[in-house]
């Protein structure tokens, strides 16, 4: 495989060659020095600073990380990361060999493997925070984007429902998350649970939160269509259905995009604070443990903690921006 | 010529207004016969917007009617087809699309798959937009959009084709074109056409049967003008005919001798010689400030 892929890229100029040069000109680098520089000079300057001034803010729990600190604890959390992996993949393999042998025993013996009963390491627990603002979001765009086009269709109906928007979108997430708390242990009864009820909480905490903005903006664009297109569809004598498929939807797809990404940036901001709250093992469950664990590290390890989540909402955005420029015929 | 195919009886609209009713049109009476091309021509504001969108159905007549083929007229429909100012394409549709989404509709179960491809291809080359099935709206020039609007017109087989200031956006070269392949479709479809303008050779060009209206408010039809120019008409060799010079003349008295430029209160007695309409083929910038005005006041 790798022979062959060799062998075309020396008959032919290879294409990433050219894109190479091409990027490599004079000019391209000064471009390209100046979109990097700058927001280099600006870090370096911001971690100099917090390097500075970190030693001199004092608390009970030692002085406050400096960044050199945060490097190092993010290091010691992937170690414990990989620790823990390795230990899993141990607890597994010593279990399927003594399966094996009461296997070779008695072939009709009953065997299970356990899975490992160990706490989630760090980076679990970015992944379970990501499936759950996931869930949370989707929930939202599910409920959000076609009751938006039904307000944003019927102006009496989008006169009934505006104060209730207005007075339910400011409404932050920690009054909302008790009574969800006690619905959900209430509700959600079973024996055998799919889910979590602290996932579940968490999950329909980010979904009450974070539909307005999509709800909004989808009515807004549904109903600033093109009154010249409206007129079309009416001389077409579109159905209902089709009109709104081909004409309000497509129309208005920018502006719901627009909402779903002001969405997603608030239901990631949400789900720390729900996690605190509700113990849903995520980011937000580790910087609450590490608070009360109060160890000379814990404020080394939030910030670690601080700075992921910020990474890691800037890359949502970022995908969202992508699918919106796939999705959206106006970019 | 017999029966009249679209005729408008004792036509009355009124719009609600914060400071009470307006009445934009008093008595419009008009008969159209098949095959006719008829112009409706004066000045901002006088309802000829108004005229149109009843015929289509987008409004309804306070008083009066239309009658289309002995049916009176009360929604839109895609036998009333509209071609629209500003073409009025879907922007997320390409070429191609935007005349499907007619024809699809419109020919849902009479055509089969092939025939409306062929269909839409020929609507499409029947305005010389064959080269661009693939492009959207926001990559081809004003005109091409508005011939793409035309081909999705004609492509609905309407009986009637209504018009909404066609060429006004477009700039003097690009709509004289646009008037020839309009002719020339016209001539070879026969079909019936109502046109909104604001340019008097446009309408002398163009037209069967120049049809002028009074000012707003309460506007209502003051004259009627037969052209009958021989066709094929030639617009480089009609320019000397006396007879086109005539019709031309007739029209310019009536809008700006017996109807006075509507805005001006005091009698202003002189016709006005900077007046762009005069000038034929004007700017663009005049032309579209009088077609943005005209589409408030409609509004």
């Amino acid at each position: 495989m790798t022979t062959a892929t060799s062998s075309e890229s020396l008959k032919a100029p290879p294409r990433w060659f050219a894109a190479a040069t091409e990027r490599l000109s004079p000019r391209a680098l000064a471009r390209g020095g100046r979109n990097l520089l700058l927001p280099l000079i600006g870090i370096g300057l911001f971690l100099l600073f917090w390097q500075l001034v970190a030693p001199q803010v004092n608390t009970s729990l030692g002085s406050f990380p400096a960044p050199t600190d945060v490097w190092q604890q993010a290091g010691q959390l992937w170690q414990e990361h990989s620790d823990e992996r390795a230990r899993a993949d141990r607890f597994v393999t010593m279990q399927e060999e003594r399966n094996a042998r009461i296997l070779a025993d008695n072939p009709e013996a009953d065997v299970r493997i356990r899975p490992y009963p160990g706490a989630p390491t760090f980076f679990d627990q970015i992944g379970t925070s990501l499936v759950t603002v996931l869930c949370g979001f989707l929930l939202a765009t599910l409920i959000a984007v076609p009751l938006g086009i039904v307000v944003g269709l019927n102006r009496h109906f989008a006169a009934a429902v505006n104060p209730l928007i207005q007075v339910f979108k400011p409404v932050s997430p920690l009054a909302w998350l008790p009574l969800v708390t006690m619905v959900v242990s209430a509700t959600y009864v079973s024996d055998d649970p799919m889910f979590e009820k602290a996932f579940l909480t968490s999950m329909i905490t980010v979904t009450l939160c974070s539909l307005w903005p999509t709800l909004i903006n989808t009515s807004v664009g549904v109903a600033a269509v093109n009154p010249d297109l409206l007129n079309v569809s009416k001389v077409l004598q579109l159905s209902f259905w089709t009109h709104t498929r081909k004409v309000v939807l497509p129309s208005s797809v920018p502006m719901i995009f627009t909402g779903l990404r002001v969405s997603l940036g608030i239901a990631w901001m949400v789900l720390i604070a729900a996690e605190m709250l509700a113990q849903n093992p995520g980011l937000g469950k580790f910087v609450w443990d590490e608070f009360q664990n109060g160890s000379s590290q814990s404020l080394s390890r939030i910030m670690v903690a601080v700075l992921a989540i910020g990474f890691i909402g800037f890359l949502l955005d970022r995908i969202m921006l992508l699918i919106q420029k796939k999705v959206a015929w106006n970019e | 010529m017999s029966k009249s195919h679209l005729e408008l009886t004792g036509v009355d609209m009124a719009f609600d207004t914060p400071s009470g009713a307006f009445l934009a049109l008093d008595n419009v009476n008009l008969k159209i016969s098949k095959g006719e091309f008829v112009s409706l021509i004066g000045h901002s504001g006088c309802g000829k917007s108004t005229v149109l969108n009843i015929v289509a159905g987008l409004l309804q007549a306070t008083r009066g009617g239309c009658v289309l083929d002995g049916q009176e007229v009360n929604t839109p429909g895609p036998e009333r087809a509209v071609v629209f100012q500003n073409h009025a394409l879907m922007p997320w549709l390409t070429v191609y699309e935007n005349v499907a989404l007619a024809v699809n509709q419109v020919f849902k179960k009479s055509m089969g798959k092939r025939e409306k491809r062929a269909w839409i291809e020929h609507n499409l080359a029947l305005v010389n937009m064959q080269h661009a099935l693939n492009k959207r709206p926001g990559e081809i020039s004003g005109g091409m959009a508005q011939r793409v609007g035309i081909a999705r017109a004609l492509a609905m087989k309407p009986s009637v084709l209504l018009m909404d200031e066609p060429f006004g956006a477009l700039d003097a070269l690009t709509r004289a074109h646009l008037q020839d392949s309009l002719m020339a479709i016209q001539q070879e479809l026969n079909s019936t056409v109502i046109m909104i303008t604001h340019d008097v050779d446009e309408a002398v060009l163009l037209s069967d049967r120049i049809v002028m209206m009074t000012n707003g408010p309460a506007a209502s039809v003051g004259e009627e003008l037969a052209i009958t120019l021989p066709r094929p008409r030639n617009r480089v060799t009609l320019a000397d005919d006396p007879d086109y010079v005539h019709y031309r003349q007739a029209v310019l008295s009536f809008l700006y001798e017996k109807q006075t430029f509507p805005g001006r209160s005091e009698p202003e007695p002189a016709p006005l010689p900077a007046e762009p309409t005069v000038a034929g083929p004007s700017p663009e910038t005049a032309e579209d400030s009088k077609a943005s005005t005209s589409r408030e006041a409609i509004a």
